[in-house]
């Protein structure tokens, strides 16, 4: 028996020399650190709001691509984080990045919980459909009051936010501001890549796959879903933040249906159930967007939605599903134990 | 006393009555077949016991305590465990993946988060993958498994998490007969530390394994008793040879 315990990691180890998955993490992070060397100010500028909507896309693929919770109303977070933001800037005059972006992820998180925990809790298990339609009814509703509500500055939204500070510095668009994101987006990469590489990770597995199944295993499916829409909440939330101070401005848009769907294009695009995937989605889609519209003025959307329901129909996994094996996107979640004599991947 | 009690229980679906007033007892490592033709009820009975189905009627006794109202998650913890007669693996996870799965069930949401417990579930993951003859495919994906080596691996996810009480719906369903004979031998060492309902269509399988039978007829039970004793009864005789 040790003798077959023993062949299985050889088997593994033959797997893990074909992993693309950190080639990809790693060419995707080189091109972000040299991209502002390469261009001109006003690109730097939108590269960083692409970078602030990976941020989105990410929170959004932990909650729909891993735990399989169809929260089409996202933007929701995004958005509150935001107006969060921003009104703690027009009101408070607070500007400082150590108490925005906590600010930010706080908003989103104390969100989520509450549109969560009217959703996702509860006896038995929320429908599909009711989650998916009681998030975006909530990201519509939120739109359609920011929009009416004088506080929030109506259509118009908040304008003219101060830039962010830290200490003495003033991050304004352009380089440092775009760093900046950059940091945080791969902080946020890093974390939620250790989550759901973690046996969590493999309960959210379970949970996509199977709710009912699990919860004969013992699972509390109702609490793992709320935590892990919760934490999409909060980093959306971040996100949001950095949107209102990048742009300077926040207004009922952010909040809406419109974001909200173009981040599930984002994660569809991309990949969904892998991180990297949510990244890259929402870099193709906003740089291919970006290009079409300098390029094709009147008929871009019609090109982008061919090019989008091209990669739909004969990629359902996302473009990363050409470079990443199915095995390989849901990966393994065995680790031998520390110093022990046999293993798994 | 008896580990599992089921009195009374009625469960309707609309106007069909699949299960009226039925009732199923079993002791501490008793090995306890249900029978009964297509239809009758014993799924459904199953599921009662486990709370996939809420019953209309009737109370659900386990280990001394009252379980009617309870969950499935806290069934599970209370130490029950449930194989469904429509295989439910999870086909896109590594074999491996899929017992520890099962296991860390009972680990905190926190440690799971630090995935605390990895490594201690470690020797435990690959007995029950040794146990099941599926060591060897450890990391391929259960989709890749046969139809009988996907039951064994269910199997083997509901007893990793060391249950008092495991039922199985049809586990041998799909098999071959040699694959059945393993079954069975796969079965017998639980018993030191585990009861057993099982639900079999294979009278040979059932009366090799069981110590005690009980037969459902249209949502009823029709008899309870030793195997020896239902082999004999008349009624039960009349039941399937009728269907038969
Ligand atoms: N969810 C349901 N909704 C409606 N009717 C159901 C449901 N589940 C079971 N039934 C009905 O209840 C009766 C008993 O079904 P059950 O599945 O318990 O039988 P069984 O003894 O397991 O049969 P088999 O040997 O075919 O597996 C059947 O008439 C079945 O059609
Ligand atoms: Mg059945």
């Amino acid at each position: 028996m040790m003798q077959i315990a023993r062949t299985a990691p050889a088997k593994s180890a033959g797997a893990q020399r074909w992993a693309v998955l950190p080639f990809l993490e790693i060419g995707a992070l080189v091109v972000a650190l040299v991209l502002p060397l390469l261009l001109q100010d006003y690109l730097t500028v939108f590269a960083t709001r692409v970078l602030i909507l990976a941020i989105f896309a990410v929170s959004f693929d932990l909650v729909w691509g891993y735990a399989g919770i169809m929260s089409f109303g996202q933007a929701l977070f995004f958005g509150a984080g935001g107006y969060g933001a921003a009104l703690l800037a027009r009101d408070l005059d607070v500007v400082s990045m150590l108490l925005i972006l906590p600010a930010g992820i706080i908003i989103g998180l104390v969100f989520a919980l509450f549109v969560g925990g009217f959703l996702l809790l509860g006896r038995h298990p929320a429908s599909v459909i009711f989650v998916a339609l009681g998030t975006l009814t909530g990201a519509y509703a939120a739109d359609r009051l920011a929009r009416g509500w004088y506080y929030l500055g109506g259509q118009n939204g908040i304008p003219s936010i101060p830039p962010m500070s830290l200490g003495s510095y003033d991050f304004t668009e352009g380089p440092a501001f775009y760093y900046f994101v950059l940091a945080i987006l791969v902080v946020t990469y890093i974390g939620c890549r250790f989550l759901v590489r973690s046996q969590f990770g493999l309960a959210l597995a379970g949970l996509r796959e199977n709710e009912q199944r699990i919860a004969f295993f013992g699972y509390k499916v109702q609490h793992l879903k709320l935590i892990i829409f919760a934490l999409g909440g909060a980093i959306a939330g971040l996100g949001g933040s950095l949107y209102a101070f990048h742009e300077g401005f926040v207004w009922p848009n952010i909040l809406g249906v419109v974001i909200s769907t173009q981040v599930v294009l984002y994660v569809l695009f991309g990949g969904s159930g892998t991180l990297i995937g949510a990244i890259i989605g929402a870099v193709v889609i906003e740089g291919v967007s970006f290009w079409l519209s300098d390029n094709y003025r009147e008929i871009w959307p019609i090109i982008l939605g061919g090019l989008l329901l091209l990669v739909i129909l004969f990629r359902p996994s996302g473009l990363v599903s050409l470079l990443l094996s199915e095995r390989e996107r849901v990966g393994s979640f065995g680790r031998p134990p520390k110093g022990g004599h046999r293993g798994s991947s | 006393m008896a580990l599992l009690e089921a009195t009374g229980i009625v469960k309707s679906f609309g106007k069909l009555t699949a299960l009226n007033d039925a009732g199923l007892v079993v002791s501490e490592n008793e090995f306890h077949g249900l029978i009964g033709p297509n239809g009758s009820g014993k799924s459904t009975l199953m599921k009662c016991v486990a709370g996939a189905e809420t019953p209309t009627a009737g109370a659900i006794r386990f280990a001394g305590n009252d379980i009617t109202g309870l969950s499935p998650a806290d069934r599970a913890r209370a130490g029950m465990s449930l194989k469904f007669q429509i295989t439910s693996v999870f086909p896109a996870l590594t074999l491996y993946d899929n017992i520890l799965l099962s296991l860390q069930a009972d680990t905190s949401l926190f440690g799971l988060m630090l995935s605390r417990s990895r490594g201690a579930l470690h020797d435990q993951v690959m007995t029950m993958l040794e146990q099941f003859r599926l060591v060897h495919r450890a990391h391929e994906a259960a989709a890749t498994l046969s139809h009988g080596q996907q039951q064994w691996l269910e199997i083997a996810m509901a007893l990793a998490a060391r249950p008092r009480l495991l039922l199985l719906d049809e586990p041998t369903g799909g098999m071959s007969l040699e694959e059945r004979r393993v079954t069975g031998d796969l079965l017998q060492p639980i018993k030191s530390h585990c009861s057993l309902v099982i639900v079999e269509h294979d009278l040979d399988f059932i009366r090799d394994i069981c110590d005690r039978l009980t037969v459902l007829d249209q949502g009823q039970v029709l008899a309870t008793g030793s195997v020896a004793d239902i082999q004999a009864n008349s009624k039960v005789q009349e039941v399937y040879l009728r269907r038969a």
